[in-house]
């Protein structure tokens, strides 16, 4: 509980206590009260990322966790040979760092040695490049697709598990075919898994920054200092030791990701009872 | 891909459905053809990081990234090249990752096995509001609480030491929730009650009846939160300056770096050969507990 309140509660506390102060060129630190978070409000930077990170988010989460939910429903439906290697091998990039990923991926998306150069040349076609400004967020979507659809899917396929045999015997006396039988029983059993699995993933959007951060330097005119809301809230401290707005943003970024996870949560659960 | 072809015809659950054949092998067949697909794109990206460890510098750019370049194959020199660079400095960032992830993890799934327990067994006030809080914590963003932390870690002094990387790693909000879950369903409290009325301790009645229970969820969070260490990037990018105390993350991105910066030495083969390396020993955990942490996972972590 020590632990907890000196890495948890105390940062939070005193981020929120910075976030009320401004440093200014002449005169120092004083009060402000909540003027930094106006700024923020009216701050264009700040609602680009806000809003790209809204996209990424609409956009590769379901498709990552939709090509989870097949490939779990696809193994537990036993009609693999095999299953337990698709299982596991599946799920191996998630025993790959971030930042190796983004390396990785940031090569083969790259013009020098990538494997879109090769195809280019390969079939005589033109693939637009991957780390340009028109492409880099679904490249950066791909990533996180990649890591993350193998432990999306073993949180599925974990809940499938535990739903009784019982269920599906009664099914097919009553002659349910396997469609019915995933759409009447299985999704509605592993929705608790869903919901939590919808939750982290939204986290994880709001949070995006490892994979823009190392990409950057690869892309530099695609990938901005104000990116994502976590980039810029970096960017701001780090960069510009602006740690007062930088904390702003932060809580900002922190207070929309917790409304989202509890509405998402509360739905979730409704639909449930 | 004798798999693709034999799934259908040997369908455990096939002669029972016999009146619906016409409809199942199509089916079975587009099950299996996805199921591939996404197998496909986990496993390339893998077998890409494999092959090109293989290369030489100039190799990486004149080869086909996904087959072996011509009369080269580099993979020994390439490991050797890695570990001895720079005074060898990768074995000492391969050092520095096992300290954070033996005292991080270890603390952290230390922590959340005695909490998940507590909550899981213990009946107290404000038990429901705990939830929010620790869904809240994996909420809040990395950097809000990074920035303050730093801050308060710079005056403290603890910046630049390791001290910065394990404090913060020792919470484990997800770990938490897992091992609470996992406890809920793995300790029926009528054991508990069985072993107090003998005259148990608590403390001996967690040791000597909750802990064994608990294994394949320990095992679970354990591999977790050690992923989550062992991955750590955004922390220590913020904490260390000094490189001798970085981990393997910040390492191989400062050398991807060095491409970038005026003067550096490419050295792309040497960060694709430490990737390789680093997420070698993860691979292996995973592979080698598997029976473990995959009980762990289906028998608590996400039940409601």
């Amino acid at each position: 509980m020590a632990v907890f309140a000196l890495v948890f509660l105390a940062p939070i506390a005193y981020s929120i206590y910075i976030s009320l102060f401004k440093t200014r060129l002449i005169g120092g630190t004083s009060f402000v009260g909540l003027e930094n978070y106006q700024q923020a409000l009216a701050d264009p930077n700040f609602w680009d990322g806000l809003f790209r990170v809204g996209l990424f988010l609409v956009v590769q989460v379901p498709i990552m966790l939709g090509l989870a939910l097949l490939a779990a429903l696809a193994i537990d439906s036993g009609r693999l040979h095999g299953a337990g290697f698709f299982r596991i091998t599946i799920f191996l990039p998630y025993a790959v760092p971030a930042v190796v990923a983004a390396i990785m991926w940031g090569f083969m998306y790259g013009n020098q040695f990538g494997l879109v150069g090769n195809i280019n040349e390969a079939f005589g076609v033109n693939i637009p490049a991957p780390l340009g400004p028109d492409w880099i967020l679904a490249s950066i979507g791909n990533i996180v697709t990649w890591e993350f659809v193998g432990y999306n899917m073993l949180i599925f396929y974990s809940a499938l598990r535990v739903i009784p045999a019982s269920l599906y015997e009664a099914a097919e006396i009553d002659g349910a075919g396997q469609f019915r039988i995933i759409r009447s029983i299985k999704l509605p059993a592993i929705r608790g898994a869903l919901v939590i699995a919808t939750i982290f993933s939204i986290i994880g959007s709001f949070q995006l920054f490892t994979e823009p951060s190392i990409l950057q330097k690869l892309a530099p005119n695609a990938i901005t200092t104000f990116f994502t809301p976590n980039y810029y809230a970096y960017s701001l401290s780090f960069n510009g030791q602006q740690y007062n707005y930088s904390a702003t943003i932060a809580i900002i970024m922190g207070l929309v990701t917790m409304i989202i996870a509890y509405v998402i949560q509360l739905r979730g659960m409704r639909k449930g009872s | 891909m004798t798999t693709l072809q034999d799934a259908p015809a040997t369908t455990p659950a096939a002669p029972k459905k016999v009146k619906r054949y016409s409809t199942k092998p199509r089916k079975s067949i587009t099950l299996t053809l996805a199921t591939g697909v996404i197998l496909l794109y986990s496993v390339v990206p893998l077998l890409w990081l494999v092959i090109n460890a293989t290369k030489s510098r100039e190799g990486l750019t004149d080869s086909f990234g996904l087959w072996f370049a011509d009369g080269e194959f580099l993979l020994w020199d390439n490991i050797v090249s890695t570990l001895t660079y720079d005074d060898g400095i990768f074995g000492r960032w391969f050092l520095n990752t096992l300290l954070y992830v033996l005292a991080g993890a270890g603390g952290a799934t230390f922590l959340a096995v005695l909490g998940g327990y507590g909550l899981a067994k213990f009946n107290f006030p404000g038990r429901g509001g705990v939830f929010a809080v620790v869904i809240g914590a994996v909420a809040v963003p990395g950097t809000a609480l990074a920035v303050p932390t730093f801050l308060m870690f710079s005056q403290m002094g603890l910046t630049d030491t390791p001290w910065a990387i394990i404090i913060p790693s020792l919470i484990s909000p997800f770990g938490l929730y897992l091992m609470w879950t996992f406890a809920n369903d793995a300790i029926p409290t009528e054991l508990l009650e069985a072993a107090r009325v003998d005259g148990s301790g608590e403390f001996r009645t967690f040791f000597q009846v909750g802990i064994p229970l608990l294994a394949p969820g320990i095992v679970t969070v354990l591999l977790f939160t050690t992923v989550a260490t062992w991955n750590n990037y955004f922390l220590p990018l913020i904490m260390l300056k000094d490189p001798d105390w970085y981990p393997l993350t910040l390492g191989l991105n400062a050398w991807n770096a060095q491409a970038t910066t005026n003067g550096g030495e490419v050295i792309f083969h040497l960060v694709i050969t430490g990737s390789l390396l680093m997420i070698i020993p993860l691979i292996a955990a995973f592979l080698l507990l598997q029976r473990y942490w995959q009980s762990g996972l289906a028998a608590g972590s996400v039940k409601e």
